[in-house]
């Protein structure tokens, strides 16, 4: 599959072995993919299945055996680690299942993380973190310490820190997956409005199928390769 | 990121388990506290003898002595010209001898050492024994109050605060420019009384207790008392003499000390007298350290541990930075910053802790156990020795963080998202 000009992300033939020899486990066996900008995408499929590892090497926290991973206009391999850092932080944003905060500090403290490691100043991270927060309705609890909210709280404060940095994309990796029903549901609107409404590429790794039809387009993956793709009835 | 923000996380991580920190800055602390501790003793300790050595002669100066025939046995041939000193028998430096000295190279002034003196001191009241010399060029003595004698100004003496109690001063200040009366005896046991002033008031000397001394002024009048009517023989005939030396580099010093033992005589630096109760005082202040070394050893295998534990509880907090974008020399800077500032904590509130200990026993000592030695400050904190182990005990904290940082910096940041 070729890249088009108006992709987000690519990947181009994508192979990644772990272990060697008789022990070896091929997550993924030869994936293409191509994400487009504003594009909201689900990649579908069991555990075991390469899903998580298809998004580990899209979100460039990986880095694939053989194929390449494009984004813009440039080889993703070709770059020093210095340059991929940099656009994890301008770029990504990251939403995991499992919140990662660090739960003795502050809500805004916590969503300031990637302006700190971008080297902002004091004053702009502030002010940004507190109109991320805004932006997911937790403008009353910025001086709370992360372990004093709820779940459905934590993964706003953890939405919030995922575009604190205005990102192209991003990534999520079962994001309602410790949630309640209806928490759940919050959340997944949460992040189609920013995708409708900010325009950010929205790629999200669920097993979950009546969340995955929600998205533009659907990604099975099996032993990894993708065995279908369906897109949403408009 | 900024440095700050580096340091800000590094603090930050440092109190996330307080009870593991606070261990670990104890036992820096231990380290610490010992190393301040013995350091303060030992600049205590060097100091009083630096004052002591000043006191006790220039280190310029040789004292020049006939060198002892030690190697036949039995009893030693008599020789006209010794003399009886302090109850052993020296042969004796004469003029001649004097002169032959001068010419050696690399020696500029030889003065006789006059052993003269005076056989009580007084004011008003009772008369009290002293024993005094005259003070070599380049002497410094521990003055408290006024100045030391000047030689070629009439004739002054410099006592000690014992003598200005004896003798009825209200004080140290009260006794200099006073003048007191110094009884001579002459050859003929008779008194003859000489006037001095009292040029100021010196701490007493450990290396020669109770010694006072005097100007070339009061040193000849009282010399000239004691040897009155005595033949030549006797009046030029010194027990010893003091050389000045060109250089006091080793080479210079041999090469004189050389050329000495070839004309018969011995000479003995200020070094060579008072060098080894200096290198007891710095051996037994080296393996004082030492202890205090071993236990800031212990203390950075604490550090490791305490750092690989706070790796491991951030496992999770690193793959996340890491994901952010955080480069992996941050995150080993971090950790190390860490490590760092543990070391600095601890040494910090060791040096307090050993400064507060030293204050107080120097308080105790100085009325106590030190009471005899007046001007010896058991422990001393000289500003660049404690910012010299403040940075000491950083650097090694800094080192022992290297491994645990280490292992931060290379984590995966998938892996470690996904550890348990």
């Amino acid at each position: 599959m070729d890249h088009p000009s108006d992709a987000a992300i690519s990947a181009v033939n994508v192979r990644k072995t772990y272990g060697k020899k008789e022990n070896a486990f091929h997550a993924l066996r030869g994936v293409s993919l191509s994400v487009g900008k504003g594009e909201s995408i689900a990649i579908v499929g069991k555990s075991g299945s390469g899903k998580s590892t298809l998004m580990h090497i899209l979100a460039l926290l990986d880095s694939p055996d053989e194929g390449s991973v494009l984004f813009g206009q440039s080889d993703v391999s070709t770059m020093r680690t210095a340059q991929v850092n940099k656009m994890r932080n301008t770029h990504f944003g990251f939403v995991f299942q499992q919140f990662f905060l660090n739960g003795r500090q502050s809500v805004l403290d916590n969503v300031m993380l990637p302006l700190v490691i971008g080297g902002m100043r004091p004053s702009e991270r502030k002010k940004r973190a507190r109109a991320a927060l805004d932006a997911v309705g937790l403008n009353d609890k910025v001086k709370n310490r992360a372990n004093d909210l709820s779940g459905g709280q934590k993964q706003r404060v953890v939405i919030a820190r995922a575009l604190v940095n205005n990102p192209n994309i991003i990534f999520a990796d079962e994001p309602t997956g410790n949630l309640d029903t209806q928490t759940g549901e919050q959340i997944e609107q949460m992040l189609f409005d920013l995708n409708r409404e900010q325009g950010i590429t929205l790629i999200v790794v669920t097993h979950d199928p009546e969340f995955a039809a929600k998205f533009d387009r659907q990604i099975n993956l099996v032993d990894g390769q993708i065995v279908s793709e369906s897109r949403r009835a408009a | 990121m900024k440095f700050s923000d580096i340091l800000g996380m590094a603090s930050g991580g440092m109190w996330r388990n307080k009870t593991r920190t606070i261990l670990t800055i104890v036992a820096i602390f231990v380290a610490g506290f010992t190393i301040t501790l013995t350091t303060a003793i030992g600049a205590g300790v060097s100091n009083y003898i630096d004052k002591q050595t000043a006191g006790f002669g220039a280190e310029d100066a040789l004292v020049i002595t006939v060198a002892s025939d030690s190697t036949s046995t039995g009893p030693v041939v008599y020789n006209p010209n010794s003399v009886n000193q302090f109850g052993q028998s020296f042969n004796a430096i004469t003029t001649e001898d004097i002169a032959k000295i001068e010419k050696i190279d690399g020696v500029t002034k030889v003065t006789p050492f006059e052993t003269s003196s005076p056989s009580f001191i007084q004011t008003s009241g009772d008369k009290f024994i002293l024993s005094s010399q005259q003070l070599v060029a380049g002497q410094n003595l521990d003055i408290i109050a006024g100045s030391q004698p000047k030689n070629g100004e009439a004739a002054q003496i410099v006592i000690t605060p014992e003598y200005v109690t004896a003798l009825g001063f209200k004080n140290d200040a009260d006794a200099v420019g006073s003048k007191v009366t110094l009884g001579v005896l002459n050859p003929l046991k008779e008194i003859e009384e000489v006037t001095a002033t009292v040029s100021g008031v010196m701490n007493d000397s450990l290396l020669a207790a109770g010694r006072l001394y005097v100007n070339d002024t009061l040193q000849s009048k009282v010399t000239t008392i004691v040897q009155q009517g005595l033949p030549s023989t006797v009046t030029e005939s010194f027990f010893a003499a003091v050389a000045t030396m060109d250089s006091t580099d080793t080479a210079t010093v041999d090469l004189i000390k050389a050329d000495l033992t070839k004309e018969g005589f011995s000479g003995q630096t200020i070094a060579d007298q008072i060098g080894v109760v200096k290198q007891v005082f710095d051996a037994i202040t080296i393996v004082l350290t030492a202890f205090g070394v071993i236990a800031l050893i212990a203390a950075s295998f604490g550090v490791i541990n305490t750092l690989y534990m706070s790796v491991q509880d951030r496992t999770k907090e690193i793959g996340l930075m890491k994901a952010s974008g955080l480069s992996s020399g941050r995150v080993f800077a971090v950790f190390s910053f860490e490590a760092a500032l543990l070391g600095f904590w601890g040494s910090v509130v060791g040096l307090l802790g050993a400064w507060g200990v030293g204050s107080i026993v120097n308080q105790i000592a100085s009325t106590t156990f030190l009471k005899n030695l007046p001007g010896f400050t058991l422990m001393q904190f000289p500003l660049p020795s404690v910012i010299g182990i403040v940075v000491l005990i950083m650097t090694i904290t800094f080192l022992a963080g290297a491994l645990p940082a280490r292992r931060a910096a290379k984590l995966n940041p998938i892996d470690a998202l996904r550890y348990e």
